[in-house]
């Protein structure tokens, strides 16, 4: 791809076809146009509007918990500290985590569902669908169904539903149908596929909660502002806690909605290093990953023009990853962007580097981590012993991991 | 410039009856047995082919059609090969239509100046791309009118008035009406409404129009055809190719005249459609 010009603010998308340079778009069949066309109005509406804005940070407050706390991962900075000095490098930078695992349903998606649910309720709609992968997402969609009282259906990978069962009960709990897709390999893209199938089909009453900063525009763009509340806190609080802003920003990048949350308030704060965190599966040189941008080409999938795994005939891949919640064969359009115009570095992760990140987590601090998150954690395990003391990394702890806790025990050869 | 889209529909109109439009899917259960099932359609009185590009994530078609194409690409199919069987199929008959449909993602890999080109070189007449819609017109209908290729838009229940003349704007062909709001194979949306739904978009427009989704049987394209210029037929078609196929995807009865027979009646159908309005 041609690198495009810099621009001034990396900030100011989409342009008003939804586009972020040549990605994003609204590639969508005509009986959804209007409805997409329509949720964009009531999105104008409502982004500058005082009392939406309350209510949501209202909401954000009493119910989900914000804002979330930056912890100093001081049991993470120790061990990555001995690491170094180990190496004879004496460094080891500041950890911080953002602790959107300690969210209401723990995980980021709380965020952009309550917002959602909001402009849903507006618009008049009287039934919910979502997508979900690892299943946080339908477990947020299915909790603001249930406060907000509509009936909820949750379209789930049958490959997810069998490693994220613990989720899937979870949403039954609150009311919700999650209903299993066993075309392709019964992952977040099949899942995808059926949930804009059913929306097609039911265009009156039906609100399509997505779960990512990806699909037809104004999709992307809503997401991202309904997550962004993730890196405006961080942003506050460092520069409380610690005077400055971070020399790092760590997220992992599925479809991208908690990393493109903490990265957008930061993306003009050129002093800040920005990195992405793709699932590398099994290693980039088979087929079994999920990381687009690094091994991906520019395509059209899902409403958007995106980098997208896919063959030389345009038919797209399935992927892999350890983590349902990354397990998805493109990515969203901002970050394509992001990527091509340089702001923000994207490198893989493997599984096991996952899951080395998890245990290590779970040990020197307590706390276990997504294995999203673990994927952005293992990044830092790689980079932090070289950094110097006096520099600071905030990874986004983007969910916890009670939910993997059967991927890892049999990734371990356990039983539980 | 009248292409050959054009000249059916005249042909057609100069006869009173409405166009039966037969889609099926290219490469399906294997190219060698899809050419033949395309040889087939005009003699059993297909008026215009529809050729369907396999899309790994056919977002908008039901389950019949999402098989039919996972079959294609099992059996090798691709676009580069979907465009070899049109042109495969001109070597014969430098008549009847072909339209293209499928999903833009294959399209754009290919490349849209390289595919238009080589659409040309194939015999291509027109084009449907279901995640085309006119907001995105620059990325290839513009282009492909510019190269004498028809781009046939849906137009769907959710199109309103005001919506409308933006859908016909450069649209050309005909219209394609989607008879209900859901996926292809779904059942038949109410006769009535369609029929309204349809004199709706001729106010808009002197464009042919053509009623597809949930038309299955020649009964019902009868009736569909009483008050359109034309019925498509998709899924029905698509069923017949699956059900001559075993579990392992082996033939158990001739494919092309499975759908032969599935045409010559839907044929019928619509041959009686107008004189059945007339009653």
């Amino acid at each position: 791809m041609n690198k495009p010009a810099t621009p001034n603010s990396f900030r100011t998308g989409p342009d008003e076809q939804g586009m972020f340079g040549i990605f994003g778009g609204r590639f969508v069949a005509e009986t959804l146009m209007p409805l997409i066309l329509d949720l964009e109005r009531h999105w104008n509406e409502v982004k500058n509007d005082a009392d939406f804005r309350a209510e949501l940070t209202d909401l954000s407050t009493h119910y989900a918990g914000r804002p979330s706390k930056l912890y100093f991962a001081e049991g993470l900075t120790k061990h990555l500290r001995e690491v170094s000095s180990a190496r004879g490098l004496a460094g080891g930078a500041k950890v911080y985590f953002k602790r959107e695992d300690l969210n209401h349903t723990g995980s980021h998606k709380i965020n952009n569902c309550l917002g959602q649910i909001l402009l849903a309720k507006r618009m008049g709609k009287k039934r919910i669908i979502a997508e979900t992968g690892a299943g946080q997402h339908g477990v947020a969609s299915a909790t603001v169904a249930a406060r907000f009282g509509f009936p909820c259906v949750v379209y789930m990978g049958a490959t997810d539903v069998a490693r994220q069962s613990p989720n899937v009960f979870r949403m039954k709990l609150l009311g919700a149908e999650v209903r299993p897709v066993t075309a392709g390999h019964g992952t977040l893209k099949d899942a995808m596929n059926e949930a804009l199938r059913d929306w097609v089909t039911n265009v009156e009453d039906t609100y399509y909660l997505i779960g990512t900063a990806a699909g037809p525009h104004p999709y992307p763009e809503l997401v991202r502002d309904f997550q962004s509340v993730i890196g405006i806190e961080a942003r506050a609080q460092i520069l409380e806690q610690e005077g400055r802003l971070p020399d790092t920003i760590i997220a992992a990048v599925g479809g991208g909605s908690n990393a493109i949350g903490l990265f957008h308030p930061f993306l003009d704060d050129k002093e800040v290093r920005i990195i992405g965190i793709e699932a590398g599966g099994r290693g980039l040189d088979g087929i079994e990953h999920c990381a687009s941008m690094n091994a991906g080409a520019p395509g059209v999938l899902h409403g958007n023009r995106t980098y997208l795994l896919q063959n030389s005939d345009g038919q797209i891949m399935d992927g892999h990853s350890i983590s349902a919640g990354l397990d998805y064969p493109g990515v969203g359009p901002e970050h394509s962007w992001l990527r091509d115009s340089g702001r923000v570095e994207y490198v893989p992760i493997l599984d096991d580097e996952a899951l080395e990140a998890f245990k290590l987590t779970t040990r020197v601090e307590g706390i276990i981590p997504a294995l999203e998150s673990a994927h952005a954690i293992a990044h830092a395990v790689k980079i932090v012993p070289a950094m110097d003391k006096d520099q600071i990394v905030i990874v986004n702890l983007s969910g916890r991991g009670d939910k993997d806790v059967h991927t890892v025990a049999s990734m371990l050869g356990m039983e539980i | 410039m009248a292409t050959r889209i054009d000249r059916r529909m005249a042909k057609l109109r100069n006869e009173g009856r409405p166009a039966l439009v037969t889609y099926f899917m290219g490469g399906d259960p294997d190219y060698d047995t899809s050419l033949s099932i395309m040889k087939a359609l005009p003699g059993a009185g297909s008026d215009i082919i529809e050729l369907g590009m396999p899309f790994s994530d056919p977002m908008a078609d039901g389950p019949a059609i999402q098989a039919a194409g996972l079959r294609a690409l099992k059996g090798g199919q691709t676009l580069a090969k979907t465009l070899k069987m049109a042109a495969d199929f001109r070597a014969g008959d430098n008549e009847t239509p072909i339209v293209l449909m499928g999903y833009y993602n294959p399209i754009y890999i290919y490349g849209v100046d390289r595919f238009l080109k080589d659409a040309i070189a194939s015999g291509i007449d027109g084009l449907i791309v279901v995640d085309l819609p006119p907001e995105m017109d620059e990325e290839l209908c513009i282009p492909a009118l510019k190269a004498g290729i028809n781009f046939i838009r849906l137009a769907t229940p959710t199109t309103d008035d005001k919506r409308l003349p933006k859908v016909l704007q450069n649209t050309s062909g005909f219209v394609y009406y989607v008879s209900m709001t859901g996926i292809t194979g779904s059942a038949l949306a109410d006769t009535g409404k369609v029929a309204a739904a349809v004199k709706r978009i001729k106010g808009h427009t002197d464009l042919p129009v053509c009623v597809g989704f949930g038309v299955k049987t020649a009964e019902q394209a009868r009736v569909i055809g009483a008050n359109a210029d034309g019925v498509v037929v998709g899924t029905a078609i698509v069923n017949a190719v699956a059900n001559v196929l075993g579990p392992k995807g082996e033939k158990t009865a001739d494919p092309a005249e499975a759908v032969a027979t599935l045409v010559s009646g839907l044929a019928q159908g619509v041959r009686s459609a107008r004189l059945a309005a007339a009653e």
